[in-house]
């Protein structure tokens, strides 16, 4: 089904009354409900087709050229979505933006401001500017990384970057592939590979299988949770893929690409079990220890955070997905990693919250408010106890020699970060970057804060993301833009 | 998948789908690393794939730092690599 462009779809929207930043599935359940409750909403996603990671497709353009059939899940869901999102795009209430990059949202006195640069015609830049009274943050997460030798070796992606390439661009990133790292995202991956053609060499899964055993719980009161395992199982049965677990990816190895893959044995603590190594021969390998929230725009909005439970910092939200900030609501994993399902009822929930604090008429009755909570509170619960079952290994540094680049953009090792440590002042990652310049180059610390964090900080402090003013480098002519933006520059019009 | 045009690579020309990435259509086609790093002349490719890690980058059409996982491949484009990552 083709969707008319935005052009045909009507005049210049009015201002709108809600900018949801981010198009996955918390933020296309949030904007469906607020158009369906009456809003007018500004959709805004850096991607070329709505869906974020979790549901990522080629642009509409070229839904025949890269086939994603059989590597996506709950589509039903994502195909209401859509037909929800256009219909409302008839009616002129929602602009859809695609391919624009927010990097900053600001308050003002009746709301936000929130700048974006529209990348639609690369490589020129266009400055858009959005003002609305409510903003809803739906950023999202991405890999967390573990550095390891060898890590920054061609050939070595994060878990969701061979995603990202097989989903978007129909691309099967390598022949032989060794999945590593920890959690149930692993699983998928290796499934989708598996079914495309590549041969998935090892999957290692750092966890021990008996984790989840210890709090059963919320494991029975998730079935479809047990259904989805059972049928990644099946696919990797069928194509012979071992999982090997409390076994993790220790090193990469290979002149100018990867050709070697060291893995081994963990102990409880997480080091690795000497005379356990193993070399395995592999062109690609593939790795992610759960997620970062991505909290670019919502730090320097001021929003407070909490412990999300699997070592790192995320938005603190009420009930209803209000941030600390008043006007600014959240969901997804910007709130703690949970999920594409829990993804879409926090979604939901902070639409409703929206169109209660701005007095609009349409709003769910109670009865299907409080189902929404009851889903939203079990799956937390369910997430909860996934990081619990794929915890950091505490001793994972022991896999790192001297050597090691830890920061990839500054190429700063181990050894450095070490030093900072010991000889240096240094307790936290922006010390250490004062002391070594790790997380001072391009991705400004967004690889690299997570492990630096867990090699000087105490033991169980959450890591806190660093504040960064701007989320996405912008061009000084789009920022000269942003001053005094012409008429045409502020009118939402989704690109051909 | 059916290759129906092409934007050039260091003046070569790379076909790609429709829809792909610059970086999706740079793997399909083999090629894993594309330009160096600053420091210690490291090869880099596509890394994250999703636009938070920065290992990817090229010039496209003179414009350099752009992120070749988040441009969308287009007919006629001129794309420059290798250079460091102060391109």
């Amino acid at each position: 089904m083709r969707e008319p462009s935005e052009r045909e779809a009507g005049e210049r929207p009015e201002p709108p009354d809600l900018v949801v930043v981010g198009a996955g599935p918390a933020g296309m359940a949030a904007a469906a409900t607020a158009l369906d409750g009456g809003l007018r909403v500004a959709l805004v996603d850096s991607g070329a087709a709505p869906g974020g990671q979790f549901w990522r497709h080629p642009p509409d353009h070229a839904r025949e050229t890269v086939p994603t059939a059989g590597l996506h899940h709950a589509l039903p869901a994502y195909r209401a979505f859509r037909a929800t999102l256009n219909a409302h795009r008839h009616t002129g209430r929602l602009a859809l933006l695609l391919n624009h990059h927010v990097w900053t949202a600001v308050r003002e006195e009746h709301g936000f401001a929130v700048h974006a640069v529209d990348r639609s015609r690369p490589p020129e830049e266009r400055a858009v500017l959005l003002r609305a009274p409510a903003l809803l943050v739906a950023t999202g997460a991405y890999d967390r990384q573990l550095p390891f030798p060898g890590w920054d070796l061609p050939g070595v992606l994060t878990a969701g970057g061979l995603q990202s390439l097989l989903k978007g661009g129909g691309v099967t990133a390598g022949r032989r592939v060794v999945l590593g790292g920890t959690g149930p995202f692993l699983l998928p991956v290796a499934a989708a590979l598996a079914a495309r053609g590549a041969e998935v060499v090892a999957v290692c899964e750092a966890a021990a299988p008996t984790a989840w055993l210890r709090r059963p719980g919320p494991l029975l009161r998730n079935p479809a949770k047990w259904a989805e395992a059972a049928r990644y199982a099946a696919v990797l049965a069928r194509h012979r893929v071992p999982v090997r677990t409390r076994t993790a990816v220790v090193a990469a190895e290979g002149e100018g690409r990867v050709t070697v893959v060291r893995t081994a044995s963990l102990d409880a603590d997480g080091r690795p079990v000497p005379g356990t190594e193993r070399r395995i021969d592999a062109d690609t390998v593939g790795v992610g220890w759960g997620f970062v929230p991505q909290l670019d725009l919502l730090l320097p909005l001021g929003c407070e955070l909490a412990d999300a439970g699997d070592g790192t910092m995320a938005a603190a939200v009420d009930d209803g997905q209000r941030t600390t900030v008043p006007g600014v609501y959240t969901a997804g994993e910007t709130c703690g990693v949970g999920g594409a399902a829990l993804a879409v009822g926090e979604g939901r929930l902070a639409a409703v919250s929206v169109l209660a604090d701005l007095a609009a008429p349409g709003r769910p009755d109670h009865r299907r408010l409080a189902a929404a909570r009851r889903t939203v509170a079990r799956h937390r619960a369910f997430a909860r106890a996934l990081a619990r079952a794929h915890p950091l290994p505490p001793a994972w540094s022991a896999w790192l020699t001297d050597d090691t680049t830890v920061c990839r953009c500054e190429e700063v090792t181990a050894g450095a970060v070490r030093t900072a440590r010991t000889e240096g002042p240094a307790s936290d990652h922006r010390q250490v970057k004062q002391l070594t310049r790790a997380g001072m180059g391009w991705c400004q610390g967004r690889m690299c804060g997570p492990a630096v964090h867990c090699l000087v900080a105490p033991r169980g402090r959450p890591y806190v993301p660093a504040e960064r003013l701007i989320a996405t480098p912008v061009t000084l002519g789009a920022l000269a833009d942003t001053a005094e933006p012409p008429p045409d520059r502020t009118c939402p019009i989704t690109p051909d | 998948m059916t290759a129906v045009t092409a934007f050039t690579v260091d003046g070569e020309p790379l076909p790609f789908v429709p829809g792909q990435t610059l970086a999706a259509a740079l793997v399909a086609s083999g090629r894993i690393a594309w330009r160096t790093t600053r420091g210690g002349r490291r090869p880099r490719g596509v890394f994250c794939g999703i636009g938070v890690c920065y290992d990817c980058l090229v010039t496209v059409d003179g414009t350099g730092g752009q992120r070749a996982c988040l441009v969308q491949a287009r007919a006629g484009m001129t794309v420059t690599t290798g250079e460091g990552d102060d391109a």
